[in-house]
């Protein structure tokens, strides 16, 4: 049984439909990645699964005894509110001050415990955000734009967490990014998402399908290619067609 | 010892602080200042209404105070800026409620009364029925802190831990409807956002906890409140103003301390 399986989904925000008839799934253990231009329907997904929007058509299921860690976009912490690092953690049902240890541990921020969460930089604040949703070791992590703010090397940083999370401890990760040439070349499974699912597969199905292209011009496959083996380097000299807009300004 | 009008004020007093604790905390959070204002000034429409249906007054105040937080909760979103929405409903209420006050004949009622409380005096009953509304307030904000501390730092953080932050809102709406009807006679419907917010406020910078500082804010309440009245009484100056007047200077001392400890 999947994880989580979405069915058929429709969400509509009002008259707007924002999400039509998508489905999907995510199986233990892997990673997968939806991409999508801005209002493509990729944190409504998200929040379609979490249970913070009720699909007009369609269901969201989970495994029996699943456990979802979620890991919010933004956090903002109004400077009013007091909270160190250790009470965030232990909200809403509380948490074993050992469980804490090792949830910060895991994130790679094991020295932040006692911090007042509205003094933390960027990417200390993703990481204690990520510790949090590994409390009471989840079946799966779902990520929305956790790197947003975050410079290319904390995102990248960020990502090789994530990477060791699964490995420590084997759960799905589902995330969504905007950081195609990271993300993509992490990913078991891409999912690319304009209201419905373009295309899926693995990155490198993904990245050559018409679909995705027409979505993102053809630039990101050579910024993908970048990130993967030497043999697949052809694509990067196909300019003829290519309205790549680095080359164009470059003119 | 109620046969002290003294006695009975403070206990007044002392019982308002203990409601606006823990709930101003949540108004300074999540930034409902405007929020707990527009509650209190509909509220005098309530009067209003159980002086013309001769009812309770605190029945009447708590209906129209929880009828405008339940209208503000639904409306937001929908069209108008929450302020904008407030602004016209907290106004308007205030306005209807002074117009329906002038045309009861035969009540002769002080306004003032209502506008800046009366808290010298209240009665043994009135006592009651604070204390009586500063423990469900206190029960309610206790039982659901977890939730509603979740949904005041992300909703989709409090979804996806299965709680959902529209009924928690709710929960604050009503205990904010309840603590303004049982303070209109402790300190008016005027000064009713500020036993919220101020000690709140003179809270934050000495707390490192949520919990912290809903202690904090409570003892800076009480204290307040005690130091206000016998600064009333003795300087024979009007009573809730005064009790506002120490929480504001609470304040200054707190953020005053907070900023020497920022320069060193």
């Amino acid at each position: 049984m999947s994880l989580i399986e979405v069915e058929d989904l429709s969400v509509r925000y009002g008259a707007r439909t924002v999400l039509s008839r998508v489905s999907m799934h995510i199986e233990p253990g892997e990673i997968v990645t939806i991409v999508g231009p801005n209002g493509s329907g990729k944190t409504s997904l998200l929040r379609a699964i979490i249970g913070a929007v009720k699909p007009a058509q369609g269901r969201v299921s989970q495994g029996g005894g699943v456990k979802i860690g979620y890991v919010p976009q933004k956090l903002h912490i109004d400077g009013t509110l007091p909270i160190t690092v250790t009470r965030f953690l232990k909200l809403p049902s509380g948490a074993a001050a050992k469980q804490i240890e090792q949830a910060l541990t895991q994130a790679g921020v094991p020295d932040l415990a006692k911090s007042q969460l509205s003094q933390l930089s960027g990417g200390q604040f993703q990481r204690v955000l990520l510790a949090r949703a590994l409390i009471g070791t989840p079946d799966v992590l779902l990520l929305d734009e956790a790197t947003q703010g975050l410079d290319q090397r904390g995102s990248a940083s960020f990502y090789q967490q994530i990477e060791q999370v699964r490995q420590a401890t084997g759960c799905a990760v589902l995330m969504i990014s905007h950081e195609l040439h990271v993300v993509m070349s992490a990913s078991d499974r891409v999912i690319c998402l304009n209201g419905h699912v373009c295309c899926e597969g693995t990155p490198a199905v993904v990245a050559s399908a018409p679909e995705y292209r027409a979505l993102f011009g053809t630039g990101t496959g050579g910024a993908l290619a970048l990130y993967r083996h030497e043999h697949d380097h052809g694509h990067d000299h196909d300019h003829d067609n290519c309205d790549h807009t680095h080359t164009e300004a470059a003119e | 010892m109620l046969d002290d009008f003294m006695v009975r004020a403070s206990l007044a007093g002392i019982g308002v602080a203990v409601a606006a604790a823990p709930l101003g905390c949540f108004v300074v959070w999540r930034r409902m200042a405007y929020f707990g204002d527009a509650t209190a000034h509909a509220a005098i429409l309530g009067v209003a209404l159980s002086l013309a249906l001769s009812m309770s007054i605190f029945v009447g105040a708590l209906t129209i105070a929880l009828l405008m937080a339940l209208t503000v909760s639904l409306l937001s979103g929908r069209g108008y800026a929450m302020d904008t929405l407030l602004g016209v409903l907290a106004h308007s209420a205030l306005a209807f409620g002074l117009v329906a006050v002038s045309f009861l004949t035969g009540v002769r009622i002080d306004l003032m009364a209502y506008l800046f409380g009366d808290i010298l005096a209240v009665s043994v009953g009135d006592l009651g029925v604070i204390w009586a509304g500063a423990g469900l307030v206190v029960a309610l904000i206790g039982w659901r802190w977890s939730a509603l501390l979740t949904s005041t730092l992300n909703e989709d953080l409090a979804y996806a831990s299965g709680i959902d932050p529209k009924r928690e809102q709710l929960v604050l709406t009503f205990a904010l409807a309840i603590t303004v009807a049982v303070a209109i006679k402790v300190v008016g419907v005027l000064l009713i956002a500020a036993m919220l917010i101020i000690p709140a406020a003179a809270a934050r910078p000495l707390s490192r906890t949520p919990e912290g500082m809903a202690i904090a804010a409570g003892i800076i309440g009480i204290l307040s409140a005690i130091v206000g009245l016998r600064a009333a009484y003795v300087f024979d100056t009007p009573a809730a103003p005064t009790i506002v007047c120490v929480a504001a200077v609470t304040f200054l001392t707190t953020s005053l301390i907070r900023g020497v400890k920022l320069v060193r």
